[in-house]
């Protein structure tokens, strides 16, 4: 077995170390601050890249590049009826928290419309689709409370017959192998994980939120505080945005410490310093130019590699046996510029290394270099981006010492 | 947003003209672009190419459907975004097993969250995105028009 434990050097030559992989090439960008928030604080929450949960069900089925956390549910109210729940992915590309069934033990109340109707939702990801029941529940991470939380459950027993316009979205992620987590923690800069389209009745509103009486679910339009939502957000205080902060990651290792830090500029430890920040449109997308194309981009810690145009346009081989990921013969070095709404830029440099090595050593979790194509969307920032750097994140619609989100920051 | 003023443009058009369905299917024939061509009304755009034609519609979820159909009347490619995917049964037709059991094939692989890239012989399925914004498109690489690549399917 690998030895797993890493021991960040914070200091200058980590800073060096860093400059020369995240070089800055264009005025004015500087890459965010890169130490490790370590010091307990209210708003402090400790993540882990590790093989998470579902490694228990064989050396096939552990995680690679996620970032785990633990989450505390009560029952609304209540100090003593409350749960802690590990193995939860910290997702920036989604937002609200969505939680296994068969990883929750204690009974949340179940969310319901006007006429006492149980409601349900069908989530959709890149990748497939969540079905299950909006319960309501306190969430506790570090010292912050949000109060009376819609959360989904995913994979309830209860809610057995996913309807027919939901299933036809996509794959289901209805359990720990399909999932691979116990649950996800949706932090990005949306603050409800639909939004006004669902609020209304119309075409948005199909096929996401349901009520479902005893003769079956049917398609509802559901409130906005009521949607299932950034659980950040609801926070009463260090509620504008979230700090993924991440060590650097050279090669692989079995699991890395992180935090992700509440609020931004709310704390004396959760300022923005020198990184740059990079304005989005209100989904959280911006601009990346590769060889002077401009293509749609996003950050997103829920993915698990850097997914970015496809074989032809890189001229990096996709590997044999695996086509989503890229087996270059030898490491490359991809430089880019990312472009913000608000006119910032700044030149990026990241690794994509051969997938079919990278992933030989099961043991291995964080693993830098893990890249794929993703000719669909232009790139998605996931994880290994996140090595190495605090990654803000500003919700849409509030305040920041540098604006009103959404933005993004590194 | 562009789509979104898009989408406004045509919500009550397409709403009244496509309650439930998505158009054409993947690798459909000139019969099914027929039946497509009945709903009319509901197609926002129809763009000419050289070696075919892009029928942009929206699907029952409002999802914006984009319809690649050659000059034969076959449909080759589907594009897709919006806050989901679309009745991706509806979508690829006769290839939704094909493309179910490669999902569930793949898992094994997989060591992790994110788009989906589904390469089977005869069969091309990306999806992608993030919550509230995602893409996703589908083709069938040996029907693809002559000097057609799969980039336009977008």
């Amino acid at each position: 077995m690998k030895a797993i434990p890493l021991r960040v050097p914070l200091g200058l030559s980590l800073t060096l170390l860093l400059l020369s992989i995240f070089g800055c090439g264009s005025a004015g960008t500087q890459p965010g601050q890169f130490q490790v928030t370590t010091t307990a604080a209210p708003n402090v929450q400790s993540v882990t890249v590790n093989s998470g949960p579902s490694s228990i069900l064989g050396p096939g089925s552990n995680y690679v590049d996620g970032a785990f956390t633990s989450v505390t549910v009560c029952t609304p109210g209540s100090t003593t009826n409350c749960q802690t729940i590990d193995g939860i992915l910290v997702d920036t590309g989604s937002s609200g928290l969505r939680i296994l069934s068969s990883a929750l033990s204690v009974t949340l109340p179940q969310q319901t419309d006007s006429s006492s109707n149980p409601i349900a939702e069908c989530a959709a990801f890149a990748d497939g689709i969540t079905w299950g029941p909006v319960q309501t529940a306190d969430v506790k991470m570090a010292g912050e409370l949000a109060s009376s939380l819609p959360i989904q459950v995913i994979g309830s027993l209860n809610f057995p017959t996913v309807p027919a316009d939901c299933a036809s979205q996509g794959p289901a992620e209805d359990d720990l192998v399909s999932l691979g987590a116990n649950g996800l923690l949706g932090v990005g800069s949306s603050i409800e994980d639909c939004g006004p389209d669902c609020a209304t009745t119309g075409p948005f509103s199909q096929g996401a939120y349901y009520s479902c009486p005893t003769t079956g679910c049917v398609d509802t339009t559901e409130g906005l505080a009521q949607q299932v939502q950034n659980p950040v957000a609801a926070f009463a205080t260090d509620n504008n945005g979230v700090i993924l902060e991440l060590p650097a990651v050279t090669g692989e290792e079995g699991s890395v410490n992180g935090a992700l830090i509440f609020g931004i500029g709310t704390q004396a430890n959760n300022g923005l310093g020198s990184a740059t920040v990079f304005g989005t449109d209100s989904l959280g997308n911006f601009t990346t130019i590769f060889k002077s194309t401009r293509y749609s981009t996003f950050l997103d810690s829920g993915s698990n590699a850097i997914y970015f145009l496809d074989a032809t346009t890189t001229g990096i081989p996709v590997c044999n046996d695996i086509s989503f990921l890229y087996c270059p013969a030898t490491a490359q070095k991809i430089s880019v510029t990312n472009d913000g709404t608000n006119g910032a830029s700044g030149s990026v440099t990241f690794t994509v290394a051969n997938a079919d090595l990278l992933l030989s050593n099961p043991a291995s979790a964080a693993i830098n270099g893990l890249a794929g194509p993703n000719s669909l969307g232009g790139f998605d920032f996931g994880l290994p981006f996140f090595f190495g750097l605090n990654v803000y994140t500003a919700f849409d619609g509030k305040a920041t010492p540098a604006g009103t989100g959404p933005y993004i920051a590194y | 947003m562009r789509l979104k003023s898009l989408f406004a443009m045509s919500i009550a058009i397409v709403a009244s003209a496509f309650p439930h369905s998505a158009g054409a299917s993947l690798g459909g024939d000139l019969s099914s672009v027929r039946d497509d061509q009945m709903k009319l009304q509901g197609t926002l755009r129809m763009t000419s190419k050289n070696a075919y034609n892009v029928h942009e519609i929206q699907a029952s979820n409002g999802i914006v459907v984009r319809e690649y159909v050659s000059l034969s009347g076959n449909v080759f490619g589907v594009a897709w975004q919006g806050h989901s995917h679309p009745d991706l049964r509806q979508v690829l037709g006769a290839n939704y097993d094909q493309f179910a059991k490669a999902v569930q094939a793949q898992r094994a692989q997989r060591h992790g969250r994110g788009p989906l890239l589904i390469e089977q012989p005869g069969l091309v399925v990306q999806t992608g995105g993030h919550m509230r914004a995602l893409v996703g498109k589908a083709y069938l690489p040996q029907n693809l028009p002559a000097g057609v690549g799969p980039e336009v399917i977008r």
